[in-house]
């Protein structure tokens, strides 16, 4: 019974614990609070405000980038580069689409863009989360050298852990190994 | 993209009464040729009969069997079913030409607690080699034929036995929406008395032991990126460790238990870190723009060994703590990855990719000599049992990954198959404590 009682106790712990875990809509999270709060860090209350008003400025930058984004005839609606087996390298078949996505970025400044790194099933799991993570970095650093700002771009690693593709064949591998930009 | 974090922990250890599902079956491909033949004979129970709470010759029986090293004697075949030592008619046993036999009682007590009385017999000689008698509650009896099986296999192959040890290891399944559900378990090293630890809708990766076998480190992606947790398996009690930009993952406790070597790429690209539990304190590691992963401790606790693409492929290096340049480790091949070093530190187990196919390898350290252990396509996360005897990893069966274990010398395998869904990277965990 006692063991009961602590289960229920600790169950409940955890409930409470997981509530206050951020149910955040990656949405509105393209506009980075977090960055602008550490470039105000001796800031006064003053500046704050600014940053705020910023902060709405750019959710309307956004609205109307949001539209472009929405174009099917438009590079943009090009989301994912893929890449070749154990490699980081940027094929030339889409230097086009990230040249669209750096200028898109450098036109607006308050859109922020998240690159998901993945690779394929193939080999170690932690080694496949590094690849995942060169590979974001590799189409970062194309995008910055094309005129967005690192500001605007951020990467994540997904590794083998979220295949486009769940099948154990080349076909589905060669679905797997790629960079998602999502806005 | 909204993923929400629906974590459900479940802290069962010892009052679960949902075991019963999800528990793995064992298969053995291959034996060892000249296995020893050992008479595993039913215990004595001096209870109402058939109503023993476990059948503790079947429990042994199958620990010896599978691993690879014996082959027991059909119970339809023995001559006799002796539970003392002076009703045993060795001239039978003789006569079979079974030199090992195994006789026991099981006794409730008056208290409703057990005894438990176990001889190994030379029947040849005529003589006890080991036995014990022990106290034992309902819910210990598993793991006390599991100690008994352990004694034996020391008893009669010079090595300890590592039956009574656990393993976690990863799960996937649907759920009714089709959504996957992760969960880290873990389980005897029967597959018996699974537990979940942790259930969350998003990927859980490389759990790691602590030495003293109270917590598991693992990589949890609930907060959208990599991030390290370590969490106490009795308590539950869970603590994120690392959470920094970029990659947090690939914990490995210290054999000390008071590090964990991770690897963090909030530097820009994925170096290796040893983190201090106690003062939080991160010590850097490797210094290199490639790749740096998978750090593995020397049982010594001198080194490291870890996985890099500074080469240009994925291959294993070895680096003093104190520090000093890395050094590689395997040259026969373009791809080398996840090592762990044996217990006794001669040896390491890996993923070896060639031609399109990886699996699981073992380099000889002393004279650097490579063997390839395992025959499929797509095998990883090798595990050594702590007496260095048996490898467990994952492989790629019908139903996705599945667990499987190979002896370190590549003759023994086996097959561990979950009911339903994938079984992921599977830990062997350490020797319990005296």
């Amino acid at each position: 019974m006692t063991k009961r009682i602590m289960l229920l106790l600790v169950l409940g712990i955890f409930i409470t614990a997981c509530e206050t875990t951020p149910e955040q809509d990656t949405g509105p999270e393209v506009v980075d609070k977090s960055d602008s709060a550490e470039m105000t860090d001796d800031g006064a209350a003053g500046a704050d405000a600014g940053s705020e008003a910023q902060a709405f400025g750019a959710e309307g930058d956004q609205a109307s980038a949001l539209q472009q984004l929405d174009n099917p005839d438009s590079l943009l609606s090009v989301r994912i580069i893929y890449f070749e087996y154990d490699s980081s390298t940027v094929l030339a078949q889409f230097e086009e689409v990230i040249q669209a996505h750096a200028a898109f970025l450098q036109a607006s400044p308050g859109v922020v863009a998240t690159l998901e790194g993945h690779a394929d099933e193939r080999g170690s799991r932690e080694y496949n989360l590094a690849l995942g993570e060169r590979r974001a970095q590799a189409v970062k650093k194309q995008l910055v050298v094309l005129g967005a700002s690192p500001e605007q771009v951020r990467t994540v690693s997904y590794g083998e852990e979220r295949p486009a593709d769940p099948g154990h064949d080349e076909q589905a591998w060669s679905q797997n190994r790629r960079v998602e930009f999502v806005y | 993209m909204r993923y929400i974090c629906r974590l459900l922990l479940t802290m069962l250890l010892g009052m679960s009464g949902a075991q019963a599902q999800g528990e793995l079956e064992i298969i053995i491909d291959t034996g060892v040729e000249n296995a020893l033949p050992i008479a595993v004979i039913p215990f004595g129970w001096n209870g109402i009969p058939g109503e023993q709470p476990i059948d503790l010759h079947v429990t042994i029986a199958n620990d010896l069997e599978r691993s690879g090293r014996f082959v027991t004697m059909n119970e339809s075949d023995m001559p006799q079913h002796p539970e003392e030592f002076g009703h045993v008619n060795f001239s039978d046993w003789q006569l079979l030409r079974m030199e090992n036999i195994v006789i026991g009682n099981l006794k409730q007590t008056q208290a409703g607690d057990f005894e438990i009385e176990f001889r190994l017999l030379d029947a040849y000689k005529e003589a006890q080699l080991t036995g014990f008698r022990i106290k034992a509650g309902r819910t210990q009896l598993r793991r006390t034929a599991h100690r008994i099986s352990d004694l034996i296999f020391e008893k009669l192959t010079g090595v300890r036995g590592a039956f009574d040890t656990r393993i976690a290891y990863v799960t996937v399944k649907q759920d009714a929406a089709g959504e996957e559900r992760h969960s880290l378990q873990i389980a005897d090293a029967d597959g018996f008395n699974p537990q979940v630890l942790l259930e969350s809708d998003q990927s859980l990766m490389s759990p790691a032991w602590s030495p003293d076998g109270e917590s598991l480190a693992y990589v949890s992606f609930e907060g959208n990126n990599s991030s390290v947790f370590v969490q106490n398996i009795r308590t539950g009690e869970r603590n994120e460790v690392a959470s920094h930009n970029g990659i947090n993952s690939a914990p490995a406790f210290s054999p000390d238990g008071g590090r964990l070597a991770l690897t963090l790429s909030k530097e820009g690209d994925p170096e290796i870190f040893v983190l201090h539990l106690s003062t939080n304190s991160l010590q850097r590691i490797t210094h290199n723009r490639a790749i740096d992963t998978e750090p593995n401790w020397s049982p010594d606790g001198n080194r490291l060994i870890f996985t890099s693409d500074r080469g240009g492929t994925p291959q294993i290096y070895e680096v003093d703590l104190q520090g000093g340049a890395p050094r590689r480790l395997t040259f026969e091949g373009a791809y080398f990855a996840r090592p762990r070093y044996s217990p006794d530190g001669t040896g390491v187990t890996m993923v070896h990719g060639n031609n399109g196919f990886y699996r699981i390898g073992y380099l000889d350290l002393d004279s650097g000599y490579l063997s390839i252990l395992t025959k499929n396509r797509l095998d990883e996360s090798p595990s050594f049992s702590p007496n260095g005897s048996m490898i467990i990893y994952a492989t790629n069966g019908r139903r996705g990954s599945e667990l499987a274990a190979v002896s370190a010398d590549g003759r023994v395998h086996q097959r561990l198959a979950l009911q339903d869904g994938e079984v992921r990277e599977p830990a062997w965990g350490p020797f319990p404590p005296d």
